[in-house]
């Protein structure tokens, strides 16, 4: 599972450009499952057949970038941000385009670093004029983080885990179910543009017409120095949420999660996120409301280059996700 | 001029129907399909020999203003805005209040009365009234009514060397345009929307867009020129006279990457002028559009338009005239399906 990770992780993929990323899933998924395609937003639905009322299971293929805005005569570009991403964290950072050409990003000179916003950043290619900067970007072409995967003692360091983790769980829970009987069908949604407003989920959810939803995506912890109170820590388990500011988890699936948890002795935590949103937030709204559960990774660092998950935290996530696509949630959640 | 005609008509968010009736008017003895919906969206089919198609064109015929909230003792109008408007812009423009028209000015404390610290800081919509030249309320009542919608006066005047003065251009521009196509032979078949209530959140997209289950969608915009003296280059989202503006994203929409390649292609394999909106910030119908039903294929092309959202804005004939023919063009190369 950590080299998927590690290819998943480090796939270019900003909001709107899923190309490449979904790629790799499919590729990566098509064999467990009877059926995949991709709808008119970029979607990656991968269906495992069976009786409805079919189970949603969403992650989200997209990651945080830039979009460039302007190029100047110099061949300096000017960027705009793709999803919730802090100007003051691009930095001395590497930034990669679709066809590979890397740059990095500093500011303008200013009177006190509290000054910098978008308009203050360029982003650097190495280029020499705009006529060579153009041969490398348009405007319009978006960056992603350029940043290797990198296992420490136990845990993984990345740009996008945020939500390549929940890709990646969501594979390799495919492909422990590959082959085994459900008592649901079950969808598995790779969803675009979540980082610019749950919009791929959006439209899925509505096509899909899902009986319960349940989204796999990361979540904030709290356990670094001075950290902003959160009760959910690296390693103590996947979190089950129970509210962000998108969705209030039905509560019905809610507890069902924590019954199946318990009884297979899989440490879990909840989690009580004050901002922040997932697909869950569009699929519980979507068409006449469907019950809908959220499984979060612990995540220090979300939306920088060095974002930081636990290895068992991912493992005992797939373990539990895999023995709730095997329960009856017609039965379970009531 | 079409133009003309529609950026002189009162239209703010919820009260469309006087530039409805005017686009009817244009349309109605044309081979045109003509449809109205519960909210006021106009549907306009242009029908072919061919299959029905499936790409979908709107342009929102509201524009942003105020309404009454209040008929004071003096007979002054409180009012709040409906859209998003600087209230820095409102002091002492002129005004036309209700279906009457009934003629006014927004008014403020004398100059001379301002306290120091008034004079320094800008105007809120609180601290302004709308004057209709009533003694008192009694007498205001007699032209006007609570929730009467307000609407900058200002008339459609051309100016300097093929330039436009008017309001409301956002988006009165993209109704003219969408006009334009759908009058002529040349363009084949597609489905236009006149929308309602875009200022307020895209309201009347959504649901036009329901309604028609289109695959595609071209959003047609008046958008925010910056080329003022002390705008760097870098930060003008858009200039006057570069050619129609082609979205990237906006604060509602990714722009599909296929629709944004085919449309700069068809500009420049035609030899039209056109720029990107090098801004990335607001929202269109081409969000709600997206999002609609199993998701929509969508983009966004803007004319242009100087001092956006006030009682005058500027734009270019050039602008207009490229933008209708970018916008052709991308229908006749059959990609627009």
């Amino acid at each position: 599972m950590e080299a998927l990770m590690k290819s998943l992780c480090e796939a270019y993929g900003p909001s709107g450009e899923e190309k490449e990323i979904r790629a790799l899933i499919e590729n990566a998924v098509k064999d467990s499952v009877d059926r995949i395609y991709t709808d008119n937003l970029g979607n990656l639905l991968a269906v495992r057949e069976g009786p409805e009322p079919a189970l949603l299971l969403s992650a989200h293929m997209d990651e945080i970038g830039v979009i460039v805005t302007h190029i100047d005569e110099n061949g300096f570009l000017r960027i705009a941000p793709v999803g919730g991403v802090a100007p003051h964290l691009l930095l001395g950072q590497r930034l990669r385009f679709k066809n590979g050409a890397v740059g990095t990003v500093y500011h303008e000179k200013l009177k006190e670093l509290r000054d910098l916003d978008w308009s203050k950043l360029y982003l650097d290619l190495g280029a020499g004029s705009a006529a060579e900067a153009k041969n490398v970007a348009q405007i319009g072409d978006m960056a992603c983080l350029h940043q290797p995967f990198d296992s420490l003692n136990g845990r993984y360091m990345a740009k996008a885990l945020d939500d390549r983790v929940g890709c990646a769980i969501l594979i390799e829970t495919a492909r422990r179910l590959a082959g085994a009987p459900l008592p649901q069908a079950i969808c598995f949604l790779f969803s675009v543009q979540e980082e610019v407003g749950l919009r791929g989920a959006t439209t899925a959810a509505y096509s899909i017409q899902p009986g319960y939803g349940l989204a796999v995506d990361v979540t904030r912890a709290g356990d670094t120095p001075k950290a902003p109170l959160m009760e959910v820590s690296l390693g103590k388990g996947p979190a089950i949420k129970v509210k962000d500011s998108s969705v209030i988890c039905s509560p019905k699936v809610r507890r069902f999660m924590m019954e199946v948890a318990s009884q297979h002795e899989i440490p879990y935590q909840l989690e009580v996120l004050e901002r922040g949103g997932t697909d869950a937030g569009a699929i519980h709204l979507s068409r006449g409301g469907v019950p809908t559960g959220a499984l979060s990774i612990p995540c220090r660092y979300i939306h920088t280059a060095s974002e930081m998950v636990d290895a068992a935290d991912i493992q005992n996530a797939v373990k539990l996700l895999e023995i709730l696509c095997r329960t009856s949630w017609s039965e379970g959640v009531s | 001029m079409f133009l003309e005609t529609l950026s002189n008509l009162p239209g703010v968010s919820g009260d469309e129907a006087r530039v409805r009736r005017a686009i009817v008017e244009i349309l109605k003895d044309q081979p045109l399909e003509l449809k109205c919906d519960t909210m006021g969206n106009l549907y306009v089919r242009k029908k072919g020999s061919a299959r029905d198609s499936r790409v979908m064109l709107t342009a929102h015929m509201d524009e942003v203003g105020l309404m009454v909230m209040a008929v004071e003792k003096n007979g002054h109008l409180k009012f709040k805005a409906v859209g998003s408007l600087d209230s820095r812009v409102l002091v002492a423009k002129r005004v036309k209040v209700g279906p009457d028209a009934v003629p006014g000015v927004i008014g403020v404390k004398a100059v001379h009365l301002q306290k120091p610290g008034e004079r320094r800081k800008p105007f809120t919509e609180d601290q302004l009234t709308i004057d209709i030249g009533a003694s008192n309320g009694e007498e205001a009542e007699k032209y006007v009514r609570v929730s009467d919608y307000v609407s900058f006066d200002s008339t459609f005047t051309a100016m300097g060397e093929g330039y436009f003065r008017g309001k409301a251009f956002d988006d009165r521009a993209g109704c003219a345009v969408l006009l334009e196509l759908l009058l002529d032979p040349e363009t084949p078949p597609f489905d236009a929307v006149f929308t309602v209530q875009e200022e307020i959140g895209s309201r009347g997209a959504l649901v036009a867009a329901y309604t028609l289950q289109p695959q595609r969608a071209l959003v047609l915009e008046g958008t925010a020129a910056a080329d003022t003296p002390g705008t760097e280059r870098e930060q003008s989202g858009t200039v006057l006279g570069a050619g129609p503006a082609i979205s990237i994203m906006d604060s509602s929409v990714i722009v599909d990457r296929e629709m944004l390649r085919e449309l700069v292609h068809t500009a420049e394999a035609a030899g039209i002028p056109y720029q990107y909106r090098r801004f990335t910030g607001a929202d269109t119908d081409a969000g709600a559009i997206a999002l609609s039903r199993e998701g929509v294929k969508a983009a966004v092309v803007s004319v242009p338009c100087r001092y956006i959202h006030s009682p005058h804005g500027v734009m270019r004939e050039s602008d207009f005239h490229h933008t209708v023919a970018l916008i052709r063009a991308w229908l006749q190369s059959g990609t627009g399906k």
